[in-house]
């Protein structure tokens, strides 16, 4: 027992670590460091792309070396770059199941124990582990299924290169309509490097017959450091998109710049789900991911709907602001987040709401938790246009301290153009109690969970959001990334 | 042996000494009151019989069923059959009494060697008890004791005594903010919940309370000391006298 509370909790904080993180050496055919004109050649050619695929990575690039590296982000605690972008290798070939292992038997039992801690489906395991796709597809064929299901609804969903080479003139059509190559730092050496992601297009009327998500887990597990996804939902389509995953995800590249694009037409709805747990480094703030992001989603056509949610727990350090703009009539805009740093971890996060249109809506929660030495920013920004008349927008940002090393800083900016908006921002920060923590105790629930209780239930209406499946990851994930973190 | 055996307990808060060695055996089956002026110890005695980790034993021994207290965590001695029914119960925001109450109960199971319950389980319990505390079920939907009156965070307390099942129950001044109807739903509750193998502590700063709650000893502290014991007679005397009878007989010595 301690007479502080505060000095038991930061004892715990400093004594956790990333217990799941969890690497494996494997030679893969890679580019030598260095960025230039010819390693963008080089990227596009082992790629087959057309002439205009290569000329979009080669305007980004020109742009990207006049613009100096952003240093506006809030990292109190952790200065960083500028990064040395020629110490970087900008290609490497994807694992080759010869490289892989063969079975779960080759898998290193603590990071299995760590997919049982987290609920993950059996049938998934494997294909996170990363044992050899097409074994994982014999093995399940309920991902097979999948892709026949899409298919017959007439949903196109593959991976970025593929449908560089099978649509074409949708890819042209789409590519950087939200976020230009030049829209800034990160998103200009993305657009200019990128290797792979996703793309998805739900044609008119469709509704896409099931959460693209388990689907996209299996297959996309080694999109490397600079991924680019593009989901256009033409006129009354919608589809609900899940990224990433719950379980720990190491990775020997430091820096990860992904893009994301979101295309909503007329009618349209796309929900799209985030869960983030990349390598955060160590308690004393080594290693960990630089995860440097741009999202962002059109509302082009009246009544569409775009919804963001995201449970960021990885990463050193996160600098991420998925955003809407909301162009079309009576469109509408959510962000909800959650967004938890321990140890070093620094995540500048938040959302843009750009209304444009008339009659548009947008809601933004987002819930920020700092254990340890964690920093945890949120930046928005809510802009109503002189154009849109009718506006309303709600924004309920809320901050939980656990510990007293840890820090938690609020950046809201409201710019109304038009008098008929009504805007409102509410904002709490509050200790993790221990009175809280107490009454639990007396009620013979440990700390643990009586901290993983209190946790989850300030991030209750974000976690609502999720696709059941991964809400209750979600949970399990907020546990054990604050195991250790309180006494 | 005895259920409660508190020997010359003595408790600081922030180098405060409140509590200035008490000594109160509690048997099983047995309802013990402790009355007392304002600040005389009573809701730390509750606390530190709790462990509230605020407050520092700095001397003395508690023994619950023969094993030492001080020696357990608060989580530990709620297991072990310790409840305290809280004077202020704390709101617990998005976490819904009925995911907390399961939790609750399956970890006292656990330590007992019982199953756990599933849901079907629970909410037959449930159903079987809300009704000792005329507890409207839809409350517990809601956060735990979250947008609940004062009477209905009472009642709430006792209803999760009723669902732990503690050999031991400390009831820190549940009379407090409620009106006389509300008080005998409480009091209807506990009496429910006496039973030969269960001891309670009733800490209260008024004797309406012992009306209902009729106990079979009251003690009254004043300034971290336990000044006088006696029957449920010593209740009334105390009502008709007030505490500065025995704060001044304490003073003087006799």
């Amino acid at each position: 027992m301690s007479d502080d509370p505060n000095a038991l909790l930061d004892t715990w904080a400093e004594t956790s670590d990333y217990r799941w993180g969890f690497t494996t050496d494997i030679e893969s055919e890679t580019l030598p460091p260095g960025l230039d004109e010819d390693v963008i050649r080089k990227i596009s050619a082992i790629k087959r792309e057309p002439e205009w695929m290569l000329q979009f990575r080669l305007d980004a690039f020109a742009h990207w070396k006049t613009m100096p590296e952003p240093d506006w982000a809030h990292f109190p605690d952790r200065p960083w770059g500028p990064l040395d972008y020629q110490a970087i290798s900008y290609y490497s070939a994807p694992k080759t199941d010869a490289d892989r292992p063969k079975s779960l038997d080759e898998v290193d039992p603590k990071l299995l124990e760590t997919y049982e801690k987290l609920g993950i489906p059996l049938e998934e395991r494997a294909a996170l582990a990363g044992v050899a796709v097409d074994a994982v597809f014999d093995s399940v064929s309920v991902a097979t299924t999948f892709r026949d299901t899409l298919k017959e609804a007439g949903v196109i969903f593959c991976s970025f290169s593929e449908a560089v080479q099978e649509y074409p003139e949708l890819v042209q059509k789409y590519l950087g309509s939200v976020v230009p190559s030049k829209d800034n730092f990160f998103a200009a050496l993305n657009a200019a490097v990128f290797t792979d992601g996703s793309f998805v297009f739900v044609p008119k009327g469709v509704a896409c017959p099931m959460e693209l998500s388990t689907y996209f887990r299996i297959n996309a597990m080694n999109t490397g450091q600079f991924e680019r996804t593009l989901i256009v939902c033409d006129e009354g389509a919608s589809v609900s998109y899940l990224e990433g995953c719950t379980a720990p995800q190491r990775d020997e590249n430091q820096l990860h710049a992904a893009v994301v694009e979101l295309i909503a037409e007329t009618d349209a709805t796309i929900k799209y789900s985030t869960i983030q747990n990349w390598y955060p480094g160590d308690e004393d703030g080594k290693g960990g991911i630089y995860n440097f992001v741009t999202k962002r989603g059109l509302c082009r056509g009246d009544r569409s709907h775009i919804s963001w949610t995201q449970v960021e727990t990885g990463s050193a350090i996160t600098w991420k602001y998925p955003s809407c703009v909301l162009k079309g009539d009576d469109s509408s805009g959510e962000f909800y987040s959650v967004a938890l740093t321990n140890m070093r971890q620094q995540a500048d996060t938040g959302t843009k709401m750009v209304h444009i249109g008339r009659n548009t809506t947008s809601n933004i929660v987002s819930k920020g938790i700092s254990a340890g030495h964690g920093q945890n920013t949120y930046r928005g920004l809510v802009k109503v246009r002189p154009g849109a008349t009718n506006v309303r927008n709600f924004t309920q940002c809320d901050s939980m301290l656990m510990g007293s090393e840890c820090g938690a800083h609020t950046f809201p900016v409201i710019e109304v153009e038009n008098d008929t908006a009504i805007v409102e921002h509410e904002a709490t920060t509050t200790r993790i109690g221990e009175d809280k923590i107490f009454y639990l105790n007396q009620r013979g629930l440990t700390t643990e969970e009586a901290v993983s209780m209190i946790v989850n239930g300030f991030c209750r209406e974000v976690l609502a959001e999720l696709p059941m499946e991964f809400a209750v990851e979600a949970r399990k994930l907020l546990e054990v990334s604050l195991e250790d973190s309180v006494g | 042996m005895s259920l409660l055996e508190i020997r010359n307990l003595h408790a600081t808060v922030e180098g405060v000494e409140i509590l200035k060695g008490i000594d109160l055996t509690i048997e099983a089956g047995s309802v013990h009151s402790i009355m007392g002026p304002n600040g005389s110890g009573k809701s730390t005695l509750a606390k530190v019989l709790a462990g509230d980790e605020v407050y520092e034993v700095t001397e003395g021994a508690v023994l619950l069923d023969g094993e030492d207290l001080l020696e357990m965590e608060a989580d530990e001695r709620a297991r072990s059959g310790i409840f305290m029914a809280f004077q202020y119960p704390v709101e617990i925001p998005g976490v819904s009494t009925k995911y907390f109450l399961r939790a609750a109960v399956n970890a006292v199971r656990s330590h007992r060697g019982l199953d756990p319950l599933d849901a079907v389980g629970f909410l037959k319990m449930v159903k079987e008890r809300a009704p000792m505390v005329d507890l409207d079920p839809t409350l517990l939907d809601r956060s735990v004791n979250e947008g609940f009156s004062g009477g209905e965070k009472k009642r709430a307390e006792v209803f999760q005594m009723a669902m732990l099942e503690p050999s031991m129950c400390v009831l820190d001044e549940t009379d407090s903010g409620l009106d006389i109807d509300a008080l005998k739903v409480v009091a209807d509750g506990v009496n429910a919940l006496r039973s030969p193998d269960r001891g309670f502590v009733v800490i209260t700063h008024y004797q309406r309370l012992l009306e209902y709650i009729v106990p079979d000893h009251v003690h009254v502290l004043v300034d971290g000391r336990i000044a006088r014991s006696g029957g449920k007679e010593l209740a009334f005397e105390l009502e008709e006298k007030g505490y500065s009878w025995i704060e001044q007989g304490s003073a003087c010595g006799c």
